[in-house]
């Protein structure tokens, strides 16, 4: 029991940090129907932004005299750059590509993420970069069931997050005019909504997501790699096809679950096996339900 | 032109600044609580004088300063076009096979080994464009097949010492019937789903080959499989075949011709047949397709059976000619990179797909010292082809004219 116990805090931890992940994908799939290959390297560059930062507060020592201090900036700053990277990437690869075939733009969103892991490598070098690790060690002990700190924080984080998300899209104007243009991009302009902008803004939304989740997997696992963001972005993909691809609640749903499912397959299946369990959930969902699980009211909560 | 470059210059400061506010940080803060600007600048500079030459160069392209240059280049060009259009095209598939029968004649080892490797991606580049060129959809975990072909002849080598030419068709029909086994299910999406649930199919083969450790011997891989052999007349005493290994490696060159010349003549022939027009239907409008009676989901079960056994021949050669197989060669970045052959030479085209081999295998030979960033341009290219040539370097020729083409 103790060890159920132990695995469903884990899962959740990580489920957040899918459900972070998937929101990218399913935002920008709502507002412009593409899957943008290149999330899990805006979730890599978030990771690497992140321990260059704490590093380099680390380095100056000011980590010491005020940890929180340095964690909150070193969170701002790195979604911003991961928005500021997301926005010009978006200019450049997909904007001119909007009105050609899917095939043209998925293969654009390809290149667009072999660039970018191969100029992660190529600035930040092929081993794995370590994080500052003396931050959150310790936790709380309830018999054999730990939960560490760093576990309490991403949780906390992960809810202010997709709380915030909430609210933006679904209680402002602006979240008002990205619903707008997701349910129909020629109507929208007619109401005086710059698509484009909705558009950027889209993508800078969802790559600051993932920068976070980005920090947060480097955090919990204590490095980061070039190539990291490969193998969760299909994992937050799979996550937010679960839940109804372009539905947002679906897609924090969909990520815990994916991150319960991985985290419990194995530990009661096969550890060696943990990244072909999230795959199967995809491909069994996209056969039985293409929709998700969320998929039916799509007209309401779609962005 | 200065006309031309007041219009440009806006967005072409802004994208020079934007990539200096991401460079920055990833060069310029070091953990040992420094920052410094030197190596960002330089890195910048590179950038700018490289991307200040190519805006020159598409300018002056655009207003016309470079027609002087283009005119003769263009009339040689098209009076090439013309005179390439004489001799039929099978004409000059044997040209082309000629010389490349004699081109061991005059090469050493390390030109060969490259050729083999070109040949070897022409295969799979082929296969590769009957999935995406052909029918349309877009296969991302294209190399697993190559791997089932690949482990199938180095499982059945070493355990049971079956020779090579009796495991080529055994991995190409076992690399078939796994794509079967994969495409049952997931041909019923379209579009980009089918493509990240093919990525996820991939990486899960390449993960079971990784860890069934008792079967495929995990990360280490396989190693001690043998060469191809071949029966060679002996008139030593009296007349006797002998039993003869593929070691040098032109001859391996030769198996590997032969396997890439089957692939091409199957891959053209499947193009202009009945099935190819089905395939092509599909590609360009499904629901179409599917009310003029074309069974959709066999033709696409057919095309990705059929892309997965040309890579299961292509694995088969691959694990004789390294005499060593390991999940490692089998990666998301190997399907990637076939992908962007298909993508530069242009989809369906055969001699494009030759042409992007050639120049993806090639170009990171001559360019050694540049190997660090093979991957970077590779991403580069296949942004760049879909900007501004999305047909690929030799589009394929489309038989009969389009609706669209008529009214535009």
């Amino acid at each position: 029991m103790d060890y159920f116990i132990q695995q469903l805090i884990n899962g959740i931890t990580l489920g957040g940090i899918y459900a972070l992940i998937a929101l990218g994908y399913t935002m920008v799939y709502g507002v412009i129907q593409l899957i943008n290959f290149a999330h899990g390297e805006f979730f890599a560059a978030g990771g690497y932004v992140g321990v260059i930062l704490l590093s380099y507060f680390a380095g100056r020592g000011l980590m010491e005299t005020h940890p929180w201090i340095c964690l909150g900036m070193s969170f701002m700053l790195t979604m911003g750059y991961c928005a500021f990277l997301a926005m010009g990437v978006e200019k450049v690869a997909y904007l001119p590509l909007r009105n050609q075939s899917r095939l043209a733009a998925l293969l654009s969103a390809l290149g667009v993420s072999i660039f970018l892991s191969n100029a992660l490598m190529l600035t930040q070098g092929v081993f794995d970069k370590p994080y500052p690790g003396e931050l959150f060690n310790g936790g709380w002990e309830f018999g054999l069931v730990t939960i560490s700190y760093l576990q309490v924080m991403i949780v906390t984080m992960t809810i202010v997050l997709l709380v915030s998300l909430n609210i933006l899209v679904f209680k402002t104007k602006m979240g008002m005019a990205m619903r707008a243009t997701a349910q129909d991009k020629t109507m929208s302009a007619l109401v005086a909504i710059g698509s484009n902008r909705i558009i950027s803004l889209t993508f800078a939304i969802g790559a600051g997501l993932a920068a976070a989740a980005g920090i947060m997997v480097g955090l919990y696992y204590g490095s980061v790699r070039y190539d990291m963001g490969f193998v969760p972005g299909i994992k937050a993909f799979s996550a937010a096809v679960l839940g109804g691809i372009g539905n947002i609640t679906g897609a924090m749903l969909g990520g815990l679950i994916i991150g319960m499912v991985e985290i419990f397959g194995a530990g009661y299946i096969s550890g060696q096996y943990k990244d072909v369990f999230a795959f199967i959930i995809l491909i069994a969902v996209l056969y039985f339900k293409p929709t998700g699980i969320m998929g039916v009211n799509v007209d309401d909560t779609r962005v | 032109m200065i006309h031309e470059f007041k219009k440009v210059w806006k967005p072409y400061t802004l994208g020079l600044l934007w990539v200096l506010g991401l460079l920055w940080p990833l060069l310029g803060i070091h953990p040992d609580g420094t920052l410094s600007f030197e190596r960002t600048l330089i890195v910048w500079l590179y950038l700018l004088v490289v991307s200040f030459v190519c805006l020159i160069l598409y300018l002056m392209n655009k207003s016309g300063h470079l027609e002087l240059m283009k005119n003769p280049l263009s009339a040689a060009w098209s009076k090439g076009a013309v005179a390439a259009k004489v001799p039929p095209v099978w004409g000059w598939f044997l040209v082309g096979l000629m010389l490349a029968m004699l081109f061991p004649l005059f090469t050493g080892r390390y030109h060969q080994d490259v050729a083999i490797n070109v040949l070897i991606y022409v295969c799979l580049g082929l296969g590769l464009n009957v999935v995406v060129g052909l029918a349309g959809m877009l296969d991302l975990g294209y190399i697993a097949f190559y791997g089932v072909g690949a482990y199938t002849y180095a499982l059945f080598n070493i355990h049971y010492g079956i020779p090579f030419w009796v495991c080529l068709p055994v991995s190409g029909a076992l690399a078939l019937v796994v794509a079967c086994i994969v495409g049952y299910p997931t041909l019923r999406m379209r579009g980009d789903y089918l493509a990240i649930v093919t990525l996820g199919f991939g990486e899960i083969i390449r993960i079971i080959l990784n860890n069934w450790m008792t079967l495929t011997n995990g990360p280490n891989g396989i190693m001690g499989i043998n060469r191809p052999g071949i029966f060679f007349p002996s008139f030593a005493d009296g007349f006797s075949w002998e039993h003869l290994w593929l070691k040098k490696l032109w001859l391996l060159y030769y198996v590997a011709l032969g396997l890439a010349v089957v692939t091409i003549l199957c891959v053209h022939r499947l193009n202009f047949s009945r099935v190819g027009r089905a395939w092509e239907s599909i590609r360009e409008d499904e629901t179409a397709a599917e009310l003029m009676g074309v069974n959709t989901f066999i033709y696409k079960l057919l095309a990705y059976a059929m892309g997965g056994m040309f890579a299961g021949f292509a694995g088969a050669f691959f694990a004789a000619r390294m005499k060593f197989v390991s999940p490692e060669s089998f990666t998301f970045l190997e399907s990637a990179m076939v992908l962007c052959m298909v993508v530069l030479g242009g989809m369906g085209s055969i001699p494009g797909i030759i042409l992007g081999a050639a120049a993806l295998i090639v170009l990171p030979e001559l360019f050694r010292e540049f190997e660090l960033y093979r991957m970077l341009a590779f991403g580069s290219v296949m942004v760049l082809m879909m900007l501004f040539r999305p047909e690929g370097l030799l589009p394929a020729k489309r038989l009969g004219t389009r609706s669209e083409e008529r009214e535009g």
